[in-house]
């Protein structure tokens, strides 16, 4: 129950913060409109308007995708610029416990792009927004924010050790959004890149929401993203204990 | 004149390497070098599943725009960050020349922004179908060098609006992805609607990726020197825009003490 809770309570009062902030809802909007335009133009002048929604759907989830690494890369850099990184480890609750909401808090933001993205295919573009399944696509979405934000808690495990770990975070996001399909069909890729792309939960998060919109059966993807998203929670309670105990025998948790 | 000229090559690379948060090879490998591989990449891919365009028009526009990352931030950090670190009142209370001063700040950050875009060029030749004719390489480089001077410009312009400007690192984000849609980096510039076109060609770097893709096509550098001629208009435009506001806020800045206030 306090486990619950505390997820809970902190999922929210981070969700109120990073809403209040300017420059994160403005990224989080902003950007995946920005290559949702690309792509369109791309699409369109390229005689390729069929795949318009596709391309839509790939922008949102890029827009949750990017919100969650944001989030991932300040989880724990926002911590210690100011300076409550060894209060939070240092409290009685587990550590993991603390910068998990904060990481899902960062995908759920990217409800906004989600709809930003969205909403201005439909105006500016004129794109059909029609579901095949619209109770799977309801379904699809949270499952998907879930996903991201699981993983995006790998990350920010990771980036505990690592003191520019917001370089680093802005770094992933092509590569990311590259192996994973989102505006460009997997096939077109090496055939060596589809293995790494089913280690990665936006790949079947965005097989799902595209099945669930565009026609198919986007179940089989959703548990995948649900089962990866257990996986990402045992690499990321590993990664954040051995972290963790490295940073402060090292001293360097507050480093800068 | 020699204390000009110091000041303007010594004290332009010292506070570049003070200012630039970026300049650790942590920070600059991750963010100059590794991320642009990846954009190049996505659009060249992207330009393959549209059917739009060859990865040659789509090497070409990113190879130049990804110096956008020195000209924008480099150039917003290496003015804005001296009031962020509050250097900026002892900075200007000193009476050394304001144009040696605030141009010299924009040699390392054109210099950089070349290194940057002469990276994303050679990974476009090394991964992707891009191998222009040997001949184009002295033309390409002197487009680009032309180009990466006008977006440092435009970086410097963004540099002085954030000596007032509360949160100009919002700005300079939201100006380097509109880079994408207005300057025909991905998009044909004629295939966008007319008021975007518009916008486009008050923008640095418009023209110049124009030149750059005609150059490499095998255009001559006389057959493009309508578009460089305007490109480097466009680029002295903005520094001189940039100038003005660098002094227009520092007189202000003086009459309200408000130098470094937010």
């Amino acid at each position: 129950m306090n486990v619950v809770r505390l997820v809970w309570t902190g999922w929210l009062f981070h969700i109120k913060t990073l809403s209040l902030s300017g420059f994160f809802v403005l990224t989080a909007v902003f950007m995946p409109v920005v290559v949702a335009t690309v792509a369109f133009y791309m699409f369109e002048a390229g005689g390729r308007p069929g795949t318009l929604f596709w391309a839509a759907l790939g922008a949102a989830v890029y827009g949750i995708w990017s919100s969650t690494l944001f989030g991932s890369g300040g989880a724990i850099q926002w911590q210690r610029w100011q300076g409550t990184l060894e209060i939070l480890v240092a409290a009685p609750a587990p550590f993991f416990l603390v910068v998990l909401p904060l990481t899902l808090a960062t995908s759920t933001i990217g409800i906004y792009s989600l709809c930003a993205t969205l909403l201005w295919g439909r105006i500016a573009f004129g794109i059909p927004f029609t579901l095949a399944h619209p109770l799977e696509f309801a379904v699809a979405v949270p499952v998907t924010i879930l996903g991201l934000g699981l993983l995006g808690m790998v990350f920010a495990a990771t980036f505990v050790l690592y003191r520019h770990a917001n370089a680093l975070s802005n770094m992933l996001e092509w590569p990311v959004l590259l192996v994973t399909g989102l505006l460009v069909p997997l096939s077109l890729l090496p055939g060596w890149v589809l293995p790494i792309s089913w280690a990665f939960a936006p790949t079947w998060g965005m097989r799902a929401l595209r099945d669930a919109a565009l026609g198919g059966n986007p179940w089989p993807e959703i548990a995948i993203t649900l089962l990866l998203g257990a996986v990402y929670v045992g690499i990321a309670a590993a990664f954040l204990r051995y972290f963790e105990r490295a940073a402060r025998k090292h001293a360097t948790l507050s480093l800068t | 004149m020699i204390g000009w000229l110091r000041l303007f090559f010594v004290g332009g690379l010292i506070a570049f390497r003070a200012l630039f948060n970026w300049i650790s090879p942590a920070l600059y490998i991750p963010t100059m070098l590794l991320g642009p591989i990846f954009q190049i990449l996505l659009f060249a891919y992207m330009g393959r599943y549209s059917g739009l365009e060859d990865d040659t028009f789509f090497v070409v526009g990113n190879a130049v725009q990804i110096s956008c990352m020195s000209a924008i931030y480099a150039g917003t950090m290496t003015i804005a960050n001296e009031r962020s670190y509050q250097t900026l009142a002892p900075l200007l209370a000193s009476p050394a020349n304001r144009f040696a001063l605030f141009m010299g700040r924009s040699l390392p950050v054109l210099v950089n922004g070349l290194v940057v875009s002469a990276w994303g060029f050679c990974i476009g030749w090394w991964l992707l179908d891009f191998d222009p004719p040997a001949s184009s390489l002295p033309a390409l480089a002197f487009v680009v060098a032309v180009s990466v001077s006008a977006a440092t410009a435009f970086g410097l312009t963004l540099g002085s609006i954030g000596m007032r400007a509360r949160d100009v690192f919002l700005i300079s984000n939201l100006a380097y992805y509109l880079f994408w849609v207005f300057c025909g980096v991905n998009v044909p510039l004629d295939e966008l609607p007319g008021w975007a076109q518009q916008i486009g060609r008050m923008l640095p770097l418009t023209h110049g990726i124009e030149a750059a893709r005609a150059v490499v096509a095998g255009g001559s550098l006389s057959d493009v020197s309508t578009l460089v001629r305007t490109e480097a208009l466009v680029g002295l435009s903005y520094a001189a825009l940039a100038y003005a506001l660098f002094r227009f806020f520092e007189r202000q800045g003086r009459r309200s003490a408000a130098l470094e206030t937010y």
